[in-house]
């Protein structure tokens, strides 16, 4: 039967990358797995700002009186080592305070005169995350000077939008899909013209379709492959150089953008899928074409 | 002998326009020898289209090996055309394969094993005269080359029915009648052989050939009596009721 072996692939000159698919495939990966990047980066951020940096709250003491700022604070952090849903808490030390705001007051966040609140970073469970109110009561009891900053009151409006650009870039991933089927099904088409003849005499000897269909999808899907793979060398390249840069910026936000493991590995994954996907568009697109022959 | 073809009532119509082919009933008797003659425009290569099974009929019954093929599934159709070799007018010769892999071809769309094919291909070559040819490419053949390696790819899957269309077209006077040995070798074997021309020379050759023609889309001879020159004992077969032939 006829299948993969020199003599088949004989039958259709091979030409390979004589055409644009293998580079119009090349670009639509390129932009295919920059777009998964950036949204397998998004849902990762989106995930643990919404998780981790969500369930954090500080607690600030803010007296002008050192005295009663220290006393609040004590008071503070006893009820809440001893409150339900408290996962951990650390105060902040002089040395912390100062090189917080070291970036915004210069050395001038180190004078001593300088009243600065009392700062306590409190890390909820999700059951303390859900009982956030009454905590806040209970703490303004005990420290009537106690405002409670919760990470998630601005967070959330940022992890949405995050979460939005992370669909927009799934999306652009379906869309790119779409766009590279139909590219295939361009040359597939193309490549039966070019073929006709070939094909015909193929047909009066005997050949079946799915015969036909096997020297296309396995031409196509070699050039899907390589076009695929030198788009995500390409992606690649942008990807790191875009991760050097966020990584020198240094900033925490900015700074959990980032891929994971998984995520590399999805997009390794790339090109085998465009392989398959050109495989399996090929094989329907000759089959069809074929059908409306005898 | 039984009818390994038959014809009931075939019309054959291209687009809108008046039937190409018209009212064709005949029956093709196993292991015999037919040509098919007539006029250019005559409506041969139609015919043989629909024997090959490249063209469905417009209207009729067409039956090949017992089946009735107007009606047959597509995916049952590459069965049907392993069992029919065809010598098309133009060869049609795939141009980028080599000689071999050109007669080899029916044997891989078969499914023989790459290790099987080679002898039977090389003793092929041998047949048609091109042993010495056979890595070379159409383009670089003579259209007698072409048309041998043609026959030869057409005659490689021993198969049941041979469907010439114009063999002798190309060739010279001497490599013609070699054809038309190679035919009847084969029809000696048991392969019906219809071999359609319009070179009346050409009909005397075959001492066992019956003979059909067709004329503005009508078969004006299907009992394959007559024969040219015509023979006076063709006539007292007819006349008798020569069986498996009409």
């Amino acid at each position: 039967m006829l299948g993969a072996s020199q003599a088949d692939r004989r039958l259709l000159p091979e030409g390979r990358l004589a055409g644009p698919m293998p580079w119009v495939i090349a670009i639509m990966m390129f932009l295919t797995a920059l777009a998964a990047a950036g949204g397998l980066a998004m849902g990762d951020a989106a995930h643990r700002l919404g998780g981790d940096l969500g369930r954090q709250v500080t607690v600030q003491i803010v007296a002008a009186d050192p005295a009663v700022r220290d006393r609040e604070a004590d008071a503070a952090q006893r009820l809440l080592v001893r409150e339900e849903g408290v996962s951990s808490l650390h105060k902040l030390g002089g040395g912390e305070m100062q090189a917080l705001l070291q970036p915004w007051l210069g050395d001038a966040g180190l004078d001593r005169d300088l009243p600065m609140p009392a700062m306590i970073d409190v890390d909820l469970t999700d059951a303390g995350r859900a009982r956030l109110d009454r905590i806040k009561a209970e703490l303004t009891t005990t420290a009537p000077h106690a405002r409670i900053d919760d990470h998630a009151s601005w967070l959330m409006p940022l992890v949405a939008l995050i979460r939005s650009l992370g669909l927009l870039a799934g999306g652009i991933v379906a869309m790119m899909i779409g766009a590279t089927a139909a590219a295939v099904v361009l040359a597939a088409r193309t490549a039966l013209n070019t073929h006709r003849q070939t094909i015909d005499v193929m047909h009066m000897m005997g050949s079946t379709d799915v015969q036909v269909a096997r020297l296309f999808q396995r031409r196509l899907a070699l050039d899907a492959l390589f076009g695929a793979v030198v788009g995500l060398v390409g992606a690649i390249v942008v990807i790191l150089g875009i991760g050097r840069r966020l990584g020198e910026i240094g900033s925490g936000l900015i700074g959990s953008i980032a891929l994971p493991w998984t995520a590399w590995v999805a997009l390794l994954a790339l090109p085998i899928l465009a392989g398959l996907l050109a495989l399996t568009v090929a094989r329907v697109t000759v089959q069809r074409a074929l059908a409306r022959t005898l | 002998m039984a009818g390994i073809v038959q014809f009931e009532n075939v019309g054959l119509r291209y687009g809108t326009g008046a039937e190409t082919l018209s009212d064709l009933s005949f029956s093709l008797a196993q292991g015999s020898f037919y040509f098919l003659t007539g006029p250019s425009g005559a409506g041969k290569t139609s015919l043989l289209k629909m024997l090959y099974l490249s063209q469905r009929p417009s209207r009729g019954s067409i039956r090949l090996f017992g089946e009735d093929v107007v009606q047959l599934r597509r995916a049952r159709l590459p069965g049907f055309r392993r069992r029919i070799g065809v010598v098309f007018q133009d060869f049609r010769l795939i141009p980028h394969l080599s000689a071999f892999d050109n007669i080899a071809l029916p044997l891989r769309i078969a499914g023989v094993d790459e290790r099987d094919l080679v002898t039977p291909v090389r003793e092929m070559l041998a047949w048609v005269g091109l042993a010495d040819r056979a890595s070379a490419r159409p383009p670089t053949l003579s259209g007698g080359e072409q048309q041998r390696v043609a026959i030869a790819r057409a005659v490689i899957g021993r198969p049941e029915i041979l469907v010439a269309d114009e063999p002798t077209g190309n060739v010279d006077p001497e490599m013609a009648a070699r054809l038309l040995h190679l035919f009847d070798a084969l029809n000696t074997l048991g392969t019906t052989i219809v071999v359609a021309t319009h070179d009346i020379h050409l009909l005397s050759r075959v001492a066992s050939a019956n003979v059909m023609r067709l004329d503005h889309g009508q078969l004006q001879d299907p009992t394959g009596a007559l024969r040219y020159p015509p023979r006076p004992e063709d006539y007292v077969e007819q006349d008798s009721g020569r069986g498996g032939h009409a």
